[in-house]
């Protein structure tokens, strides 16, 4: 391993040596196997031209990386490309001058942009109040619903479509049949922000947060979640549905291990799930959604995370930073990108792309997340704009872990959410003056 | 009696300017960073900001989340504070006694101290797995349901547990010295005066040890309040969720996480301001009944 490095590290300086490539860095928080696949792009994409090198870095979780890469700004040290994650999004591109836009850069380095190249579901997440789009989406994901077929089997049922038919149907069976029914491993991504997508549910004031900071407010205390949750709780005591934690792993462990008969999880933990060999076939299909919220679901937000260009560099390094945007849209590294991770390709001819080489035939459950991002879009679908909202969620977290461990009811929690978030947004609009 | 002093005025000074300018870097500065940024609302990436002169204070005092914060930071550091050196000084009285293989003895208790605090947590999670955690087993057999991560008081238990068993092994080096700088001469004449060892203990030993426990009084408590973060970290998976954190976690968790920079900025005065007020306490109350020999 140290060897490969030192030759590696040998071999760009000779070849640096040789061209003056311009060097450029990119600031993840892909760990693990999603690490791997990311520095496979970037030597296919170093190995693909001779003018520019990119070196990815591993800065940790998504917080931290957000973090380095502000501190890092602060000290005029960024990095050419950073990974901020959903939650992240309000802060980066509420502070104007810190990134290029992608849509710009593009465009301005002759790659050329359309925005409807890219398929619906992910186009205007990462966008301002225009529908320019700022940060070019890269891990994007949504929760879906994975079950274990052989469970389910066991029990008799299909995988519910509607929460209706999960806790009628579904459920008691897998109970009778020696299953916990669900288990879920991120509340307010799951059970709250995608819960508002799948309903077409305003999720705050101001067009959900993109029409500006002021006086946006959040509305989450709706009688719609209320109910859901009411019925989580009730899942709880059934034994339909248990929570391990507010880790993630917590709660996909049980699943694994074939204990609880379904999961919902990212569409991006496809590929690790089928790289673990697990002790039952497994398969995926859409989120639920409640047909007394609506007869018609909508599309669901996408999760994971985008890439910024930082501002502050030479147009030199600003045109690599677009050499690299480029390659990774095309249909080739999309698709590599998605068969190996699971994460949705982001282009439509990507997408095509996968379907001709017949990925979805062998695992049609790899297709579920792509195929919910393109389900049809309502008007509170296109995603949410919140400051502090990595704080917001730390609010949730803390309230629905006292509702499911029996500490508050459902109506505390949420008029304390509330509450909480909006005092944060009214703070967040107040440092964008 | 001459005293003795410097020649010239500047030479003290000059002496004095390295830890000077340490503290001035590493402290002053900073803190007076903290104070200003605490009167601010501003842009993580230092684009705008306002002036909302106490509004990050008022904030945090009309946070009922925050009070329960502190609370719970005070409850926490009481109970770390006291077990550390409960534990600590049964082990080193006990260790004192024994004669044979002392140094194998004492070595086995002191070695947990080479545990770094992630790592001390780390073993904390294995230990409290939820599915096959040795621990938890044994809580199964006594009829509790011990859920790291998901019930408060499972957490917070596992947070003090872990947070001890880092700390004896300080306390027992320290507490173990003491007890042996004790002269020989006076345990002797204890021993003649009075027969029962708790009463020779209460009224010889501990009073003896007093210098070391108020010394360590003072470590435990900044332990408590500060360098438990690792600990508390790496139980809640860096997902605070609706589990227990100290105050000191709560910085973090808003600064460096939630990019508040004001809130966390006046979170992190209101600690000094603590800190402050806690250390002049020490030293007033308790420092004045301790005689050091």
């Amino acid at each position: 391993m140290k060897r490969v490095t030192l030759a590696a590290a040998a071999a760009s300086l000779l070849s640096g040596a040789a061209y003056a490539e311009t060097e450029i860095t990119l600031w993840h928080a892909m760990g693990g196997a999603l690490g791997d696949t990311v520095n496979a792009i970037a030597e296919d994409f170093n190995a693909s031209q001779d003018a520019y090198t990119i070196t990815p870095v591993f800065k940790g979780t998504y917080e931290e990386t957000l973090t380095a890469g502000i501190a890092a700004f602060r000290a005029g040290e960024q990095p050419n490309i950073l990974q901020v994650f959903d939650a992240g999004a309000a802060t980066v591109i509420g502070a104007k001058g810190a990134t290029v836009p992608v849509q710009d850069l593009l465009s301005d380095n002759g790659a050329g942009f359309d925005i409807e190249d890219y398929i619906s579901g992910v186009r205007y997440f990462y966008a301002d109040t225009e529908g320019k789009m700022i940060g070019m989406p890269f891990n994007s994901s949504s929760p879906v619903m994975y079950y274990n077929v052989d469970a389910l089997e066991a029990a008799g049922v299909t995988p519910p479509k509607t929460w209706e038919e999960f806790q009628s149907v579904t459920a008691p069976a897998l109970k009778e049949a020696g299953y916990v029914g669900l288990s879920q491993s991120h509340l307010p991504w799951i059970f709250t922000e995608n819960f508002m997508s799948r309903h077409n549910l305003p999720f705050a004031t101001n067009d959900n947060g993109y029409a500006g900071v002021e006086g946006t407010k959040i509305l989450v205390n709706n009688n719609a979640i209320k109910a859901h949750w009411t019925a989580v709780t009730e899942w709880q005591d059934q034994g339909y549905f248990e929570w391990f934690g507010t880790g993630w792993g917590d709660n996909q462990t049980p699943f694994e291990e074939g204990k609880v008969a379904i999961w919902l999880g990212s569409s991006g933990s496809f590929g690790g799930l089928s790289k673990k060999d697990l002790p039952f076939e497994f398969s995926a299909t859409y989120l639920p959604y409640w047909e007394a919220v609506t007869k018609e679901p909508k599309q669901t937000f996408i999760g994971g995370a985008s890439l910024f260009a930082m501002a502050g560099k030479s147009a030199e390094e600003n045109k690599a930073t677009a050499a690299f945007f480029e390659f990774l849209t095309k249909p080739e590294t999309q698709f590599f990108w998605h068969k190996e991770t699971g994460y949705v390709p982001i282009t439509e001819a990507a997408y095509e792309l996968a379907k001709k080489e017949g990925h979805y035939e062998a695992m049609p459950a790899a297709e579920i997340g792509i195929k919910q991002l393109s389900l049809p879009a309502g008007e509170n679908t296109k995603g949410y704009r919140m400051g502090f909202y990595v704080q917001i969620r730390d609010v949730m977290n803390r309230e629905y872990g006292r509702i499911l461990t029996g500490e508050t009811d459902v109506e505390t929690a949420f008029a304390n959410i509330e509450k909480e978030a909006n005092g944060l947004l009214e703070r967040f609009a107040k440092t964008q003056k | 009696m001459k005293r003795a002093g410097f020649a010239t005025r500047w030479l003290p000074i000059l002496l004095l300017l390295p830890q000077l300018i340490i503290i001035a870097v590493f402290f002053y500065w900073p803190a007076a960073h903290a104070v200003q940024s605490s009167f601010y609302l501003q842009d993580p990436f230092g684009f705008g900001s306002s002036f909302v002169g106490f509004d990050n204070y008022t904030d945090l005092l009309d946070n009922s989340e925050y009070r329960r914060i502190a609370w719970f930071t005070v409850v926490f550091t009481v109970l770390v504070t006291f077990f550390s050196l409960a534990l600590a000084l049964l082990l080193a009285v006990k260790a004192d006694k024994v004669i044979r293989g002392a140094k194998t003895y004492r070595t086995l208790l002191m070695w947990v101290y080479a545990v770094a605090p992630p790592v001390a947590g780390f073993i904390g999670l294995i230990m409290f797995n939820q599915s096959w955690g040795p621990l938890t087993r044994l809580f199964e057999q006594v009829g509790h349901d011990f859920t790291l991560g998901v019930n408060y008081n499972d957490t917070a238990f596992a947070m003090v547990l872990v947070s001890v068993w880092k700390q004896v092994p300080v306390n027992f080096i320290f507490f173990l010295s003491g007890l042996q700088s004790i002269p020989k001469s006076v345990r002797e004449a204890a021993l003649i005066d009075n027969r029962s060892a708790s009463g020779r203990f209460w009224d010889v030993t501990f009073p003896l040890l007093a210098p070391t426990g108020f010394f360590l009084l003072i470590i435990n408590i900044t332990y408590a309040l500060f360098e438990t973060f690792g600990v508390i970290d790496t139980l809640v998976k860096g997902e605070p969720g609706n589990n227990p954190m100290t105050l000191v976690y709560k910085v973090y968790v808003d600064g460096f996480r939630g990019n508040d920079l004001g809130g966390s900025s006046a979170q992190s005065v209101i600690l000094m301001i603590l800190v402050l007020a806690l250390t002049v306490f020490q030293f007033r109350m308790v420092e004045r009944r301790i005689h050091y020999t």
